[in-house]
């Protein structure tokens, strides 16, 4: 299992890798609202928390269609299957937390860069950092479910987005009113931060079981 | 088919797909005439029942919207409840019915959403607002289209049925999401009125035209699900004869 983490990271990483691509998507994203809406900086810190949690959704689905589809080129996934049950869960569940340490994590790291830009406050850009910690990974697991399903398919990139978008709703949501929470003062941060963490928990024992009955299912 | 000699229960023996069609074909006349009569009744009725003392005559646009939103939930509950025999028992023809409700659960969710619009323009004076519940059904209409282009991308109806089962089952979630956002966030959408604990706390006047209309719609809807699991059924059979015809012709083009 260590090893298939390892391996994971090492392919995520090396150039040309879905790493850095990610974190620029997520860059060119944010950076493409004030021109859109003008460079208001007062409206942009008040939207800042939102942009910056909408740009991390939309980069962390745009790798997710690679995450089986590579191991499924090279046959290696074909290998993977032929686990037990068990096992299988625990290796997606491995792949699940290499994909989120490749591209997760990054995108955690690049929000303060981004709140800067966005005139947002150290305590509105810490309070999204938090958020998109306890986040993203909830994005990745569910994620899988979309990308075990979608493997089979030659364009399955797009399905894979339009499939999980209406899942990671709920994680939107919660990121959002917590790192709003943060600064406006009478809204307690606590509990919508619970419940985001909650969500994430639930899609990181949900999403791999799912997720290896998607790949058991395609595969016969 | 392989030929099974295991015990055949009566449940079982019922889906077989070529008894499901028979026994549908002797039953679908029956159901279309009671889904007709029963939405002829329910329609008389909302047109004679009486006008809200505050909203006047635009609450009769709720013997519509009612029924279709609760329709566009039992749906998919049909639909993870096939889905769970397709992974279970790995049943052709649970497949079948899964793939069969989705464009009718599309479109009841989508008649739920246009007179729900319709409905809100003059009580709430806007079309739409993001409020947990008329979020919650918007995402339900996107998980039907979601899975009706899953269902379109793959060519193979046998590949997509499982992995589409595993999407239904997950994307279940939403609907006790969409039956409590009334009670557990508070928004403009009025809570729950008729299925209750402490029973209905809707004018009886006005609850007995919407129960007949959604027994209308209950009706219409399994009318609609047999006509499309017997068109799937068949359009599945023509697809295996044809290819059985296609292999038949390259076989004997190859053996001389």
């Amino acid at each position: 299992m260590m090893a298939l983490l390892k391996r994971d990271l090492a392919i995520a990483t090396r150039s040309g890798g879905a790493a850095m691509l990610g974190v620029l998507f997520f860059l060119a994203v944010v950076a493409v609202i004030p021109f859109g809406i003008g460079p208001d900086l007062n409206l942009l810190a008040r939207i800042g928390p939102a942009i910056l949690w909408i740009g991390a959704l939309l980069a962390s689905l745009l790798g997710l269609d690679r995450l089986f589809q590579a191991d499924r080129e090279d046959g290696s996934l074909d290998l993977l299957l032929m686990q037990d049950w068990l096992a299988l869960v625990a290796t997606v569940f491995v792949k699940c937390l290499a994909h989120w340490l490749a591209t997760g994590l990054p995108l955690v790291l690049a929000a303060p860069l981004l709140g800067l830009l966005m005139n947002m406050s150290a305590l509105s850009t810490g309070a999204v950092m938090l958020t998109l910690l306890a986040g993203t990974p909830a994005i990745s697991f569910i994620g899988a479910v979309g990308a075990a399903i979608a493997v089979a398919l030659p364009r399955g990139g797009l399905l894979v987005s339009i499939l999980i978008l209406p899942l990671a709703i709920p994680v939107l949501i919660f990121g959002v009113s917590a790192s709003y929470a943060a600064v406006t003062d009478p809204d307690p941060f606590w509990p919508p931060f619970m419940i985001l963490s909650a969500i994430a928990l639930f899609f990181a024992a949900l999403g791999p079981v799912a997720a290896a009955a998607a790949l058991k299912g395609a595969s016969d | 088919m392989s030929d099974t000699t295991a015990p055949q229960g009566w449940f079982t023996s019922l889906a077989n797909p070529t008894r499901f069609l028979a026994l549908s074909g002797r039953v679908l006349p029956y159901l279309a005439a009671a889904s007709a009569v029963t939405l002829l009744i329910g329609l008389y009725m909302s047109f004679a029942a009486p006008e809200d003392y505050q909203q006047g005559i635009t609450v009769r646009i709720m013997f519509i919207h009612v029924p279709s939103a609760w329709l566009a939930m039992m749906c998919y509950s049909v639909m993870a409840v096939a889905s769970i025999g397709t992974l279970v028992w790995r049943h052709p023809l649970a497949d079948v019915a899964a793939k069969s409700a989705l464009p009718i659960g599309a479109a009841f969710t989508f008649l739920s959403l246009l007179t729900g619009s319709l409905w809100g323009r003059p009580m709430w004076g806007t079309w739409w607002v993001w409020d947990a519940r008329l979020t919650s059904v918007f995402v339900l209409f996107l998980m039907y289209l979601g899975l009706m282009a899953l269902h379109k991308a793959m060519d193979d109806p046998a590949r997509a049925a499982r992995p589409a089962a595993v999407l239904t089952l997950v994307g279940f979630i939403n609907i006790p999401i969409i039956k409590f956002s009334v009670e557990w966030w508070n928004t403009l959408h009025q809570p729950a009125s008729v299925m209750r604990l402490d029973g209905p706390t809707i004018h009886p006047t006005l609850l007995y035209p919407l129960l007949v209309m959604a027994i209308a719609f209950t009706l219409i809807f399994f009318t609609l699900h047999f006509m499309a699991m017997r068109n799937e059924i068949l359009r599945r059979r023509v697809s295996a004869m044809r290819r059985q015809a296609a292999q038949s012709i390259g076989s004997s083009e190859a053996r001389p």
